[in-house]
């Protein structure tokens, strides 16, 4: 269902450039669900971009369905939506949230709009209440969830999410992470998880990436992570400083490259 | 005991909406020293509300009251908008949660983060690239001269971070400042915060989600719900919380090793909420 061959991005030129990713392939099958994990920077939610469209500046092969994402296909937003990690970036300020829930129904012409929108609210644990609501009336938890409603509103195949719930308070995570699984059985959808936290990708994907400085350290199944056997130190270390804050631990850290 | 450096006494926060008053924050105390405090809870809960008042960053149409609001000896109710922005741009910091949100978007990073060195003049670019530095940016030259949309959520996260301590504050309000961080990263900045407290006696106040990090990073935690405080622990202690409200918070972790297919969600009790 995705599909990623030696795919390169690269910002800036000259001396000022950054290889964001390097040399990435993976493939992701339908109805399974891939994460990718690694450090800060390391070229994880650029990779999503350009699976979303969003980035025309890159080399190799990367396709939906079969369909490359480099053209404007108007068959994508059917077929791929994205979550972004940062709701400001993605809920326009003045607009309300039935506004931000319609918008997309609209531009692809599709009908039953108010019911539409209440139902995707009702979906990610909002409810009606919400829907003339602006941004700045929601709190973080509560917006993001509003991102997350809006990508699911034109049904697509394959969703990419950059760290959905990374704002949210636990109980809620837990709420969007078992959605997100149900959701997943009925229509078979198609995941990519960008997560720094290992127990969420653990509990939603079948396989991951590890990345760092823009290119893939390992993959391993998700057997592999829960029982703590990665092959790469990298990703021996990002383990470790999982379990919980250690002043020892955090001296002893080191940058690979 | 040296005497707190925050002193916050049934604080109340109210928001007029359409459709009433709406009591963000009911009754809120808790002091603070030269140590890490965690606050945790739900969405919604007021946590960042609390953060806010205390350095009066809400909308003006939020109506702030409490019996006592101060900081090092001084009434913050009673300030003024000037002696206000005096202390934030000084001695009480805040690190909000949105960092792209609160940064300059057409202003370059490095230039934001000289911007809040105290000591203004030639130092300031060589200190914000030691700022960049010390929250572990690579290549702390290239993201100096980068504006806020170019730069990772990660590193927004840490360049709000590396702003909000240019000026050296006594009191840090810390509002779920690594969340967008990888775990390494995250801890090497736990440590620098860890470290001005333990060295030069920095309050922080670190509001997370993660009760887990929380739980081993912080001194004590205040468990919010509803605008108010379920219950006040020693972190160490976190796990063995006995309210069900702390307890449902935990079980609705997911945790690298079980493979519960569904996970618990919080069963809310009205009984919580009662006075
Ligand atoms: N528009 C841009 N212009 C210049 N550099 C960019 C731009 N977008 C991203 N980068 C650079 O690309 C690199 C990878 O960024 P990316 O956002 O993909 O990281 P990430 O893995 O998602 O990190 P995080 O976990 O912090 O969100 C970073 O060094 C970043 O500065
Ligand atoms: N400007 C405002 N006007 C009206 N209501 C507000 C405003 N700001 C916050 N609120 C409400 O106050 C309550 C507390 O919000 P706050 O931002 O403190 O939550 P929080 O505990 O920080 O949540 P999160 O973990 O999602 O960030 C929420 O119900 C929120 O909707
Ligand atoms: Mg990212
Ligand atoms: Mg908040």
């Amino acid at each position: 269902m995705i599909q990623v061959r030696n795919l390169n991005v690269t910002f800036g030129q000259g001396a000022q450039a950054v290889r964001a990713v390097r040399d990435v392939n993976f493939s992701v099958a339908e109805g399974e669900s891939f994460g990718l994990v690694g450090e800060s920077g390391s070229g994880k939610s650029t990779a999503l971009r350009v699976l979303a469209g969003l980035n025309p500046h890159w080399t190799g092969e990367a396709a939906v369905a079969g369909v490359s994402v480099g053209q404007r296909d108007a068959r994508l937003p059917r077929l791929v939506q994205m979550v972004f990690q940062d709701p400001y970036a993605s809920l326009h300020p003045r607009h309300t949230v039935d506004r931000a829930l319609s918008e997309p129904l609209e531009i692809q012409g599709i009908g039953d709009v108010g019911p539409r929108v209440e139902r995707a609210l009702t979906d990610v644990g909002l409810g009606p209440a919400f829907r003339f609501r602006y941004p700045n009336q929601l709190s973080g938890g509560q917006r993001q969830r509003v991102a997350i409603a809006r990508a699911l509103m034109l049904e697509p195949k394959v969703l990419l999410l950059d760290e959905p719930t990374s704002a949210l308070d636990v109980s809620v995570q837990a709420e969007i992470l078992n959605l997100l699984r149900r959701l997943r059985r009925a229509h078979n959808l198609t995941m990519l998880l960008v997560s720094h936290n290992l127990a969420v990708i653990a509990h939603m994907c079948d396989r991951l990436a590890v990345m760092n400085r823009g290119a893939i350290v390992e993959e391993m199944d998700v057997a592999t992570l829960r029982r703590q056997e990665p092959r790469e130190a990298y990703t021996r270390q990002l383990l470790l400083a999982s379990r919980g804050y250690d002043r020892e631990v955090a001296a002893n850290i080191i940058t690979y490259d | 005991m040296s005497k707190p450096l925050l002193e916050v006494e049934d604080l109340r926060v109210t928001f007029p909406t359409p459709t009433g008053p709406f009591r963000a924050v009911r009754g809120v105390s808790f002091s603070l020293g030269r140590e890490r405090l965690g606050i945790v809870g739900e969405s919604g809960s007021g946590k960042s509300v609390t953060g806010r008042s205390v350095l009066s960053l809400l909308p003006p149409h939020a109506r702030v009251e409490a019996k006592r609001l101060s900081f090092d000896g001084k009434d913050l109710l009673t300030a003024s908008p000037g002696e206000m922005r005096a202390l934030r741009g000084s001695r009480i910091s805040l690190v909000m949660q949105d960092p792209k949100y609160s940064l300059n978007p057409v202003m370059r990073v490095g230039e934001q983060i000289a911007e809040a060195v105290r000591d203004k003049g030639a130092g300031a670019r060589r200190r914000a690239m030691e700022m960049l530095e010390a929250v572990r940016i690579r290549d702390p030259e290239r993201v100096f001269n980068l504006y806020p949309h170019e730069v990772s959520g990660g590193m927004g996260q840490r360049i709000m971070i590396a702003m909000m301590l240019a000026p050296e504050p006594d009191l840090l309000i810390a509002d779920e400042p690594t969340s967008a961080l990888d775990v390494t990263v995250q801890m090497q900045v736990l440590a620098i915060l860890d470290d001005l407290v333990a060295k030069r006696g920095m309050g922080l106040i670190f509001i997370s989600h993660d009760l887990d990090l929380v739980a081993s990073f912080c001194d004590r935690v205040l468990v919010m719900y509803g605008g108010r405080v379920m219950e006040e622990r020693h972190a160490r202690d976190l796990r063995q919380a006995t309210h069900p409200y702390t307890q449902g918070l935990l079980d609705s972790l997911p945790r690298i090793d079980d493979d519960r297919a569904e996970l618990p969600t919080l069963k809310r009790d009205p009984a919580w909420l009662k006075d």
